[in-house]
């Protein structure tokens, strides 16, 4: 096969003793603890944590499910980059480099690589669901595919939290978390008011004010971490951030816009 | 007692991929108070891992389409071993459970008119999957997941409380099906009604009690009992062994199916799922000289449908009016053995496998937009890219059609009132080998009907509710806690080491694996049971160490005894079914049996007490019995050919 | 690391708030990036540093601005009385000889309030001048963060205003750019270097105006069914193509506006001659 091999280790074998820091411990305190581990040609964060588990800390504890890139279970900080480690390879580090294994830094842990995530559940849940068109039957819906593109894009999130994670607002300001929904929540409220069939507005729900008033959007700086994390590449600040701030304009700070639709609607 | 937290539901889901979550949402939207337990968190289930589409006779893409011509692709798909009543509801019912997932906010991709899109995919006559891109698991799961939301949306705005009618238990796994004190006891431990479920939070370690009178199981597949495989750690056959240990028959456990395309190097990633996708949009498969060597192993039941020729294969994507479909589009099981053959004749790729090329068959744009997920994984785990270079790919461990046996139509257990099961633990939809895209309608379809049946029964029982006894808590308690007391192999002999769990788990898998794989002989699966009897003993003294808040070495021990008994029904059917049929190859009995048709295979506990204490190893833990199908409604029959009935059926059952 | 340093309403590192609160896995570091993460924000702020000193200087110069028939872009349209007569140029005297301070100080203002709330330099100075965040997953040194939510970062709402009247200045330096092929008596069908140089700085103008985000949704984002406009749809792909590129075309514009200024000024001051092609 023509796949290129993973770098060889210095003395020309694919496997070798790697060096790693794995942060250990639970809510009342924990430590970087030193491992050496074997490391495998093509090869993943992972399975590096994998074989620790099976071999030397059989009760290490790590969050994973599918372990491609999927479903967004193994989130952590790898020398400090918040990634998913099933989709970190080993081959991007120099094999005499100390890897350093943290639990994500923004969400309380719970016990080794295992943060509780119940944030991000929680601030799904204030964020109101689509509004079906009403008198639209089953098999009924119509919907060109220009008009979904922009939202499957969202919707192609794999709810890993790292941008949540990464976001200064709340990671660096635990007293923000209440005001603030996060890029992943604020990208859903863009992903819904975006879908051509959401008919919130009709019901009398304004997601573009909504988003700034209630669920904090005027906190992004569109510093754009959550963009560079996201391990399904979604552009989240050009495509759903930007976009949604423009739209909170349109509402909010336009009298173009406002005079337009008053005109229009004569 | 055992400290336990106690909940009170009306219906319990254990279980949160698709099939778990349609059936809370039905059971919730009853009126009924419903509880979700996940093992993993909320929207990560193994659901998200379907990447092909949603299998539904919308008519869309062609308009010849409809539930009969979806009837009979699953029908030949699972070779007439199907349940027809589960594959006339599925065909007749899906495609409004994928209309309904619009209602609640899924965005699939669009046909030019702005209706669903439909795919190709292996075994459908015509292009019948309504997808997104590559992740269609992950819109289903995503929808599903919103829609629950959705719900406790409501809940707050009438009532103030989310979780007043709904509530999801994220990462907790359950150890046991509780039963009716009185019942149970009257009916000698095996029969009575469910009455709750025992289980353990993963975080903390606690243990909980739901009290319920309706149990759903809808805990999908047992992939992690084999070294190679495409389901995630989530797949330990738990539903499968709750319903044995509560009572519950399971059938048709010798089909396993081996989806042909996964990837086979980098190691770390050997199993991972190649979408069937790749071959439905053009993808073909080559051995080492170059070949297209599909058209060497079309069987004679399919002759008919299949291309026989390169050029009359690709002038179907075009024109599949004219066009007879490409044999790379055979049933998963074919293509399977196809690419297992060829491997072991010496013609495979570098890696031990065969070439799945779609470089040289679509334009690079085309691929990354068809494909992303593909063109992403291949690039990410293996730095290949499949715009440029063929993809190398075998077979891989992917879903069991078995499981447990239901009633069709309400999808209730055989034998135990008030268990319900749905999604790939159920058995019987499917038969001996399911076709791509089957299983996501599968768990919209029968995980309503579930959760529907499971609130209706709950409904009815008023105050004759079922009660759950301490001790059968504290004896699921001491069972789940026995790892941290295990000082060595033998009980209470010190010194000696406890067994290693991670150990044990792979020697199980490398049995499987090799014993009871994709290709089966008699003396292989004699050796299988018997490695397993032993690995039993051992798992007896599989100790862990440190304490209970999130130990996966304790979760793993734990499973254990799932996985050990499911790959013992498999291991024992697939030994007694003597001939080959979809998921299920002999080697010894290399052709398809038409007398072996309407037999399922039934796998109980061989002791009814539902203790694993007492058994003899060396006897194993299941005993298993043949039963015979009902018949095929004869206005279902009709809408085959009779010749092509021929081929299955004997000639008693057709009446001649 | 560097951050602990940061001046400003620093907080100190003790465990208290942010990657240090409570109940967060304890671990000492602020950060434990092991890459440059602060190359980017120190050049970013190192290049603004320079850009805003050199144009500080030029616009309060009010000399060497005007070297006919080239006019830099920062005097450009030049509205004051006192303004160097420019034969054919933008100088529309709207503003008296009241006004004694540089006439660049009037029109600045626009592209300046064009950039500072454009959503990449935001990010730019977000970082590399606030810290807030100084790089990604690198905690930054503020006891409190309150975003664009409240006054006057809550103005940064009105950055597609600043959008429109870019778009009025990009007309005016496409017409002083046309005006470059005259020569300096007044004469079409003239190109020297200063015409090239003119002409790469509109057009940059032009695509960095083009590529900001306030016009990819007045375009067409802002469209709830794209396939109800297809032209707007249309458009705003194109647009979109170019926002992709939004940094790169703000750093681009932002140096060959500077360079446009410069070259006006070496010319102006008899530093350099205009080499003439024709």
């Amino acid at each position: 096969m023509s796949a290129a091999p993973a770098p060889k280790a210095a003395d020309g074998s694919a496997a070798y003793i790697g060096r790693f820091k794995v942060w250990r411990g639970d809510a009342d305190g924990g430590e970087l603890k030193d491992f050496e581990v074997e490391v495998n040609e093509g090869e993943v964060v992972l399975d590096i944590i994998h074989r620790l588990q099976a071999t030397q800390a059989h009760d290490l504890a790590v969050r994973w499910n599918c372990k491609a890139g999927k479903c967004g279970s193994c989130s952590a900080e790898i020398n400090g980059q918040p990634r998913l480690m099933c989709m970190t390879r080993m081959s991007v580090f120099a094999p005499d480099e100390t890897v350093t294994v943290t639990p994500m830094r923004a969400f309380p842990v719970v016990r080794d690589l295992v943060t509780d995530v119940s944030f991000n559940y929680t601030k799904a849940r204030e964020i109101p669901s689509f509004v079906p068109p009403p008198g639209v039957g089953l098999g009924e819906y119509r919907m060109r595919q220009e008009d979904v593109g922009r939202s499957q894009e969202f919707r192609k999130c794999i709810e890993c939290f790292l941008c949540q994670n990464t976001c200064h607002v709340v990671r660096d300001h635990e007293e923000n978390k209440a005001a603030f929904a996060g890029p992943r929540f604020l990208m859903r409220i863009a992903e819904l008011d975006m879908h051509p069939l959401d008919a919130a507005e009709e019901a009398g729900l304004d997601r573009k004010s909504a988003a700034q008033d209630e669920h904090g959007l005027g906190y992004c700086n569109i510093t754009k971490c959550c963009t560079e994390v996201c391990p399904e590449n979604i552009k989240i600040t050009d495509n759903a951030l930007i976009p949604l701030k423009e739209r909170a304009v349109d509402r909010k700070y336009d009298p173009l816009v406002w005079l337009g639709n008053r005109i229009r609607r004569r | 007692m055992t400290r336990v937290e106690r909940h009170t539901y009306d219906v319990v889901v254990v279980g949160a991929g698709g099939a778990g979550l349609r059936a809370a949402i039905e059971a919730r939207e009853q009126g009924l108070r419903t509880a979700v337990i996940c093992k993993s968190l909320f929207g990560k289930a193994h659901t998200v891992m379907a990447e092909g589409g949603i299998a539904a006779s919308m008519g869309n893409a062609n308009p010849h389409d409809n539930w009969q011509v979806h009837f009979r692709d699953t029908m030949r798909g699972g070779k007439f071993l199907n349940h027809w009543r589960m594959a006339e509801l599925h065909a007749k019912e899906a495609p409004d459970r994928v209309w309904e997932l619009e209602t609640w906010g899924a965005l699939f991709d669009r046909t030019k008119d702005g209706r669903i899109s439909q795919r190709n995919f292996g075994g459908h006559e015509y292009a019948r999957l309504a997808h997104v891109g590559d992740r269609t698991g992950l819109e289903l799961i995503r929808t599903l997941q919103q829609k629950i939301v959705s719900l406790q949306q409501e809940d707050h705005a009438r009532c103030g409380d989310y979780e007043d009618r709904l509530r999801v238990f994220q990462e907790c796994t359950v150890t046991r099906v509780l039963k009716d004190e009185e019942t149970f006891r009257a009916e000698g431990g095996r029969g009575g009604r469910v009455a709750g479920v025992f289980g353990y939070v993963r975080e903390s370690g606690r243990f909980f009690v739901i009290e319920a009178p309706a149990v759903v199981l809808a805990t999908g597949g047992i992939g992690k009992s084999f070294k190679v495989t495409s389901n995630s750690w989530e797949y330990t056959g738990d539903g499968h062994a709750l319903a044995l240990l509560a009572g519950a028959p399971l059938i048709n456990m010798e089909f396993v199916q081996f989806h042909p395309t996964g990837m086979v190097w980098p190691p770390s990633v050997k199993g991972i799922l190649v979408t069937e996708s790749v071959r439905g949009d053009g993808g073909v498969l080559r051995n080492s000289d170059g070949k297209r060597f599909m058209f060497d192993y079309i069987p004679d039941v399919f002759k008919e449908k299949y291309a026989q020729s390169e050029e009359e294969a690709d002038g179907w994507y075009a024109d599949p009016e004219n066009h007879r479909r490409p044999p790379e589009l055979l049933p998963r099981d074919e293509v399977a053995r196809a690419i297992n053959s060829e491997v072991k004749a010496g013609r495979g790729s570098p890696h031990g496998g065969v070439f799945l090329d779609v470089s040289t068959r679509l334009p690079a744009e085309e691929i990354k937009r068809r494909l992303p997920s593909m063109h992403h994984q291949f690039k990410e785990l293996a730095d290949v890219d499949i715009t440029a270079e063929p993809m190398e790919v075998g077979p891989t461990c992917h879903y069991v059609m078995g499981g447990v046996d239901v009633d069709p139509d309400s999808a209730a257990a055989t034998g135990v009132p008030g268990l319900f099961a749905a999604g790939e633990v159920a058995g019987g939809m499917h038969g001996s080998n399911r076709l791509g895209g089957n299983s996501l309608s599968d768990l919209l379809v029968f995980g309503r009907r579930a959760g529907l049946h499971a609130a209706e029964y709950a409904a009815e029982l008023d105050d004759d509710r079922p009660r759950v006894s301490a001790e059968q808590v504290d004896t699921a308690a001491a069972e789940a806690l026995r790892p941290f007391s295990v000082e060595g192999g033998e009980p209470g002999a010190p010194g000696v080491p406890a067994e290693n769990p991670y150990a044990l788990h792979q020697e199980l898998q490398q049995t499987m694996n090799d014993l009871v794989g994709i290709i089966r002989r008699a003396g292989e699966m004699s050796e299988a049971l018997h490695r397993l009897g032993s690995l039993r003993e051992r798992s007896r003294s599989a100790g862990v160490e440190g304490h209970r808040q999130f130990n996966p070495g304790w979760h793993l021990a734990i499973d254990l005894r799932n996985m050990l008994l499911v790959s013992e029904c498999v291991a024992r059917a697939a030994l007694e079914r003597t001939e080959s049929r979809g998921g299920h190859t002999r080697d010894d009995y290399p052709e398809m049996d038409r007398r072996w048709r309407k037999t399922n295979l039934v796998c109980e506990l061989a002791d009814r007490s539902g203790e694993l204490a007492a058994v003899d190893p060396s006897a194993g833990q299941i005993r298993l019995s043949r039963r015979d199908m009902p018949p095929i409604r004869g206005d279902l029959l009709a809408l085959f050919e009779k010749d092509e009935l021929l081929k299955y059926l004997t000639d008693e059952e057709l009446g001649t | 690391m560097a951050t602990t340093e940061t001046p400003g309403p620093a907080r100190p590192a003790e465990p208290s708030g942010g990657v240090h609160a409570p109940g967060r896995a304890a671990i000492a570091a602020r950060h434990l990036r092991t890459d440059r993460w602060w190359l980017a924000p120190a050049v970013t702020a190192t290049v603004l540093t320079v850009f805003v000193v050199y144009s500080t200087w030029r616009a309060f110069a009010n000399a060497d601005y005007y070297a006919a028939p080239y006019i830099s872009p920062y005097y450009s349209p030049c509205i004051a009385t006192d303004c160097v007569n420019m034969r054919g140029g933008a100088d529309l005297q709207i503003f008296g000889p009241w006004w004694g301070l540089s006439p660049a100080l009037l029109v600045l203002i626009f592209p300046l309030g064009f950039r500072l709330t454009c959503y990449y330099y935001r990010k730019a100075y977000y970082r590399g001048f606030w810290a807030a965040p100084p790089a990604c997953a690198v905690a930054e040194p503020h006891g409190k963060y309150t975003g664009e939510t409240r006054f006057p970062l809550i103005l940064q709402n009105v950055h597609r205003y600043f959008f429109y009247f870019a778009l009025v200045f990009a007309v005016i330096l496409t017409y002083d750019a046309a005006l470059g092929f005259r020569d300096a008596a007044g004469h079409w069908g003239h190109m020297g270097l200063g015409t090239v140089v003119l002409l790469v700085n509109v057009a940059l103008i032009w695509v960095y105006t083009l590529s900001c985000h306030s016009c990819r949704h007045i375009i067409g984002g802002r469209l709830k069914n794209f396939s109800k406009h297809p032209v707007r749809y249309r458009m705003w792909g194109w647009v979109g193509r170019l926002t992709a590129h939004h940094m790169a075309l703000a750093w681009g514009s932002l140096v060959m506006v500077a360079v446009a200024d410069l070259y006006v000024y070496l010319v102006a001051s008899g530093a350099f001659a205009d080499p003439t092609f024709f």
